[in-house]
């Protein structure tokens, strides 16, 4: 562990990285939704890092979370904002650049960059708004297999990804499992449990009642800014654990005072405010919508994961955390016992941490020792002397 | 315990015993040392259990695949004879239902291994006895205020355990201090492995 922290102050970030973009399922071809509908011509918007090896058997995918974009490491030109897992990825890091050819794109029905109910419908000359179809996670990891194909890879050296991107990791394993030597799922589920549909519901609803939102096209007025704050501070309650929130606020005011007024006195209200008008600025209201829906359709419950009678060649590290409530650990255990049942290679570890669902991004350290002799081992084999 | 080559000398009993290519679970696997060598030098197919998070850190440095968990809910998912082996070593002592747990290991693979320290050791006798003290040895090594074990019990103990419940030794195997033990192993031997596998037929259950 000493290690890899020293490893992680070694080196530094991947420097200027860019985005690049590729566009499939061109009229007359359309990608077909789990929904039964299609959509096309659909673009992705992707960066990598590192290089790709020779016979390509050095890919690793990473999946992003439900706000996630696929600037997942380095710093773009002109914008200061390192990407979302930028201490993970990068030389020296647990997803080494210097070894590994790293691949993360944006999911489809998102707003950064690739095709979601934000972008112009080509039939209409209009932003889609709702007339976006539902987009299940199995369809996101479709479109992502297009750019795999494009990529010329056959084979994922790994996928890996924490909350929803653990969700896109097991659809892979289960839509794919020939093409997926290892796979890494973070803090995730085989289903959501009605707790978190819940949760996901409320966050919906409280967009969709500001009147701003209307009915989803609200694209020439401007967003729902006050629904979408909202929704978005629900989310991070549920991102942190009681223990989290009583070390970053505790009762403390911001003024030192109440102000008698509903005003945030206290520092947790202004963190949530704060998160929340931010939130409104970078992200698509309807994209929350489509994709919170999307995370719970999912369920690789029952056999579904690994279809009963096949053999998963696919190897696994399941990883969880102590405090999070949000995806708890019994839901990756649940994902052990699936893989138990089946006889396929699993190693599963909870990890402490105090920082609830947010560990996955935060607890560098640990992650980055199981990750990083997991890939190796996946790479290279277990190296016997007979 | 005693180490030989860097390997300690309940592993390299225990090596012995497997055949190449077997497909091994470890309950209790700990830093993953016998799963190593079990691997590397046996090509067997293993698989670890282990409670403790800084050896299942230990257990991935070595490449190893290993699932949190504790011993007695770790069986429950596995397919029937889903491995050749199923090792408990130095863990039996420390499990409350050890029926089941053999029971359920002799579902989940053909073969059980099962090493516990012998509480009926002469050293340990010497020390009730004598001293009127619980005994600490180097295979009991903890006091009775730290000891992770809730069960005690000695080689004869477990041999009636076998007859009573319906389990067939087929290997015995007994370690003294610093080597294998022949004589009288109920007060030589430390550490007592045993193998055991289902009865070929089975009668009526008893309840």
């Amino acid at each position: 562990m000493l290690q890899a922290t020293e490893n992680l102050i070694a080196y530094a970030s991947l420097g200027a990285v860019a985005p690049e973009y590729h566009i499939f399922a061109r009229p007359p071809a359309a990608l077909k939704l789990e929904s039964g509908e299609t959509l096309g011509p659909v673009t992705l918007a992707y960066e990598t890092y590192g290089s790709l090896n020779q016979d390509k058997s050095n890919a690793i995918l990473i999946c992003h979370a439900l706000s996630g974009d696929a600037h997942a490491a380095g710093i773009h030109d002109g914008e200061g904002n390192p990407g979302w897992w930028d201490d993970m990825i990068g030389p020296g890091k647990a997803f080494d650049t210097k070894r590994y050819f790293i691949i993360c794109a944006n999911v489809i029905g998102g707003c950064k960059g690739s095709t979601g109910p934000s972008s112009v419908d080509p039939q209409t000359g209009k932003p889609y708004a709702l007339a976006f179809p539902f987009i299940t996670i199995a369809d996101m990891v479709n479109a992502q297999r297009d750019l795999i194909d494009h990529l010329g890879i056959g084979k994922l050296l790994c996928v890996a990804g924490g909350s929803m991107g653990g969700m896109q990791t097991l659809q892979w394993a289960s839509s794919y499992p020939e093409r997926v030597r290892a796979a890494i799922p973070i803090a995730t589920a085989l289903k959501h449990s009605p707790q978190q549909i819940a949760f996901n519901e409320v966050v919906r609803q409280a967009i969709m009642a500001d009147p701003d939102w209307r009915g989803g096209n609200y694209y020439a007025y401007g967003q729902p800014e006050k629904g979408l704050a909202v929704a978005r501070m629900i989310g991070h309650i549920t991102f942190m654990s009681d223990q989290s929130m009583e070390e970053k606020f505790s009762r403390r005011l911001k003024s030192g005072k109440f102000s008698f007024k509903f005003d945030a006195d206290f520092e947790v209200e202004g963190y949530l405010r704060y998160r929340g008008d931010s939130f409104v600025k970078r992200f698509d209201a309807n994209s929350y919508l489509y994709i919170t829906k999307a995370m719970d359709y999912f369920d690789l419950s029952g056999a579904r994961l690994i279809q009963t009678g096949k053999v998963c060649p696919t190897r696994f590290l399941v990883i969880s955390f102590a405090s999070d409530w949000l995806y708890p650990s019994s839901q990756s255990q649940e994902i052990v016992r699936s893989l138990k049942r089946h006889q396929v290679d699993a190693t599963y570890c909870e990890l402490k941490s105090t920082y609830g669902h947010d560990a996955f991004l935060v607890e560098i350290a640990e992650q980055t020792n199981l990750i990083r002799h997991f890939l190796d081992r996946t790479q290279n084999g277990n190296g016997k002397k007979s | 315990m005693t180490t030989e080559n860097g390997i300690r000398a309940d592993h390299r009993m225990i090596f012995d015993i497997i055949e190449p290519g077997a497909k091994v679970l470890d309950l209790g696997c700990g830093n993953g040392d016998l799963m190593q060598i079990l691997e590397q030098r046996k090509n067997a197919r293993v698989r670890g259990i282990e409670v403790d998070l800084s050896s299942i850190y230990q257990c991935v440095e070595k490449g190893l695949s290993v699932c949190q968990g504790d011993i007695e809910s770790s069986l429950e998912e596995y397919p029937d004879h889903a491995f050749d082996y199923v090792i408990l070593n130095q863990s039996m002592q420390e499990i409350k239902n050890a029926h089941f747990l053999l029971v359920e290991a002799l579902r989940v693979g053909a073969r059980v291994i099962v090493g516990f320290p012998n509480f009926a050791h002469i050293g340990a006798r010497i020390s009730l006895f004598f001293k009127g003290q619980a005994p600490v040895t180097d295979a009991l090594p903890y006091c009775w205020y730290n000891t992770p074990n809730v069960r005690f019990l000695s080689i004869r103990d477990f041999k009636a355990f076998c007859r009573e419940k319906g389990f067939r030794i087929v290997g015995e195997y007994y370690l003294g201090a610093k080597k294998r033990r022949y004589l009288l192993p109920n007060l030589f031997a430390l550490n007592g492995i045993f193998v055991i596998t289902e009865a070929a037929k089975k009668g009526p259950q008893s309840p």
